[in-house]
């Protein structure tokens, strides 16, 4: 149901987006969807990729400050309101959403999109109650 | 706990201040008479010898500094004839001309004294096996310690610095149970014990005096851990006398001046102004007993507080807070006076990040900013932003509760810091700006 996602602390200097893809590259994994957080002097680079172990090691080898959190990926359906319907639901349940982002791919009809809210438990709950399908990593991975 | 001299060590406070200005006035007659520096600042600031009753005239007389020292080079401070100077020492001095020290027959006798006091009050008896690992030669440290701990009835071995490897063979043969150093070459022996596979407990150590530089209660802790001993720390300046000034009980809350040699002050280092008690700033040291070398106001660059509560161990004399920082390394950021180690020492504090830091100072529109870059840790609890500007605002909260300044917080990635050292640790740009 989790799907791990790999948070990079990126300083705001030239090059250092491009050491993180470098790494990743020469460790043979595949970025399956990122989102870039950003204050003025910093940003927080969040990546799902097809091997986060591999990934992990990579990077802590590469001296970056990173956290392994766990997030949601879901199916949404890719018409006017889809998005809106699944919010309703996190709303209805008292889920705050922390931040969310796009998957670049998706399955037949429906877009999917990465979730990180607070309760996570409860969130499955709800959603599996709506009859939601949320992706497994091999899932995703597999897309 | 024995106290080696009751007599001075518990002396009442209104005798003590008796015993204090009748020495000062000597001391203050002695310069006038024979230290052409002290004559000249006497005559140019209006004052004679007569003017100085109490100890509340000890603002009135003159500071000294290094460089008055150094300007007599060699003897030009000196107070009494060459013939009745028994012992010389020097500070090293490589890049500047040294301090060169006096002593005369008395100046030994009292320095002894001194020692054996500071020695009994962290624990050493005659019973003790004293190893000093001071160099043994024109510093002051070797033999200061050394005739302490003889006149204490200790057994002393000589080792001086260096030979590390000899040095930890000796300890443990020769069954020390005290060992004297710089708290950087204890840890530096506890490092090289490791390497050779010396376990401590193999070793009698149960105490150590540390001294001749900061010892950081960081250092204190690990010494004490690793050798599983008490460490002591305790304070002397060449340029007054050498170790022996002041030194901790065995309770370890402050080091214990000796005032019936000694009178302490501590100034503001940039307006010179004496500080109201308990208020931390530069350590300033008049001589009371020195004929040799006697100094009126000596200006240490050491920055401590006086602790004028009586100790629980029963001696009356004052204590001051083990020195952790020079006037030297401080900086001056809107008026206010900060010591980049205090926002060290806070760092440690702080969770995620490491103690490894850069501070910046800027001017913008003539006024300065402080920019503290911080390395994070390699590891995130959290991804969330919110985590990391909470991290920079709790930086911001400490740092402003301890140098009364709000910085601006960086955070870095780690190792970006790496290879800052004492030279880049402050980077000031406001004279260029």
């Amino acid at each position: 149901m989790k799907v791990s996602q790999l948070s990079v602390f990126l300083e705001n200097k030239s090059g250092r987006l491009a050491d993180v893809t470098r790494a990743l590259a020469d460790a043979k994994v595949n970025i399956r969807a990122l989102s870039i957080a950003d204050t003025i002097d910093y940003g927080i680079l969040r990546l799902i990729v097809d091997d986060p172990t591999a990934a992990k090691a990579a990077l802590s080898d590469a001296e970056f400050t990173l956290a392994l959190t766990e997030v949601l990926a879901i199916e949404i359906p890719d018409v006017p309101g889809g998005l809106a319907g699944m919010i309703d639901i996190f709303a209805e349940s008292g889920i705050n959403i922390e931040y969310m982002y796009a998957f670049v791919g998706t399955t037949g009809k429906n877009a999917i999109v990465v979730f990180r809210v607070e309760k996570v438990d409860d969130a499955i709950a709800a959603l599996q109650k709506k009859g939601v399908h949320i992706l497994s990593g091999d899932e995703l991975h597999s897309l | 706990m024995p106290i080696w001299n009751r007599t001075f060590e518990r002396m009442e406070r209104a005798e003590m201040r008796r015993l204090q200005c009748e020495r000062l006035r000597n001391t203050v007659e002695l310069v006038y008479g024979n230290v052409p520096f002290y004559r000249r600042k006497f005559e140019q600031m209006g004052l004679t010898p007569g003017d100085i009753t109490d100890l509340g005239d000890l603002s009135r007389l003159p500071l000294t500094t290094k460089a008055d020292i150094r300007d007599g080079y060699p003897y030009g401070m000196f107070a009494v004839p060459m013939r009745e100077i028994v012992r010389i020492h020097s500070s090293s001095g490589v890049t500047t001309r040294p301090i060169v020290v006096g002593y005369t027959a008395n100046d030994i006798m009292h320095w002894t004294e001194q020692v054996a006091r500071v020695l009994s009050a962290a624990g050493v008896t005659e019973d003790d096996v004293v190893q000093i690992a001071f160099n043994y030669g024109l510093l002051t440290g070797g033999f200061g310690m050394h005739y302490g701990a003889e006149k204490l009835g200790a057994s002393v071995i000589p080792v001086s610095s260096g030979s590390t490897e000899r040095q930890i063979q000796i300890m443990e043969d020769f069954q020390t149970t005290a060992l004297i150093s710089t708290p950087s070459y204890a840890l530096y022996m506890i490092s090289v014990m490791d390497r050779l596979g010396v376990s401590p407990e193999r070793l009698c150590l149960r105490v150590g005096l540390f001294g001749g530089e900061p010892m950081s209660e960081r250092t204190r802790k690990e010494i004490e851990s690793k050798l599983g001993i008490v460490a002591t720390d305790n304070y002397g300046a060449s340029a007054v006398m050498g170790p022996g000034v002041a030194g901790e009980c065995e309770l370890r809350s402050g080091l214990h001046v000796n005032e019936d040699h000694f009178l302490v002050e501590i100034i503001d280092p940039e307006t010179l102004q004496v500080l109201p008690e308990g208020e931390q700033g530069e350590l300033v040291i008049t001589t009371l007993t020195k004929e040799g070398l006697p100094m009126l106001r000596y200006r240490t660059r050491d920055v401590t507080r006086i602790i004028s509560e009586p100790c629980k161990c029963g001696r009356t004399t004052i204590r001051i807070e083990p020195v952790q920082k020079r006037t030297d390394d401080m900086i001056i950021v809107r008026g206010v006076n900060i010591y980049p180690s205090e926002i060290e020492r806070l760092l440690y504090d702080i969770e995620l990040v490491e103690p490894k830091y850069q501070i910046v100072l800027d001017r913008e529109n003539g006024l300065d900013h402080l920019t503290l870059n911080v390395e994070l840790s390699g590891f995130m609890a959290s991804d969330q932003m919110q985590r990391l500007v909470g991290l920079e605002e709790t930086i911001r909260q400490r740092v402003h509760a301890v140098i009364g300044l709000t910085p601006r917080v960086r955070l870095v990635e780690p190792k970006t810091l790496h290879g800052v050292g004492p030279s880049d640790r402050v980077v000031d740009n406001r004279e260029s700006a």
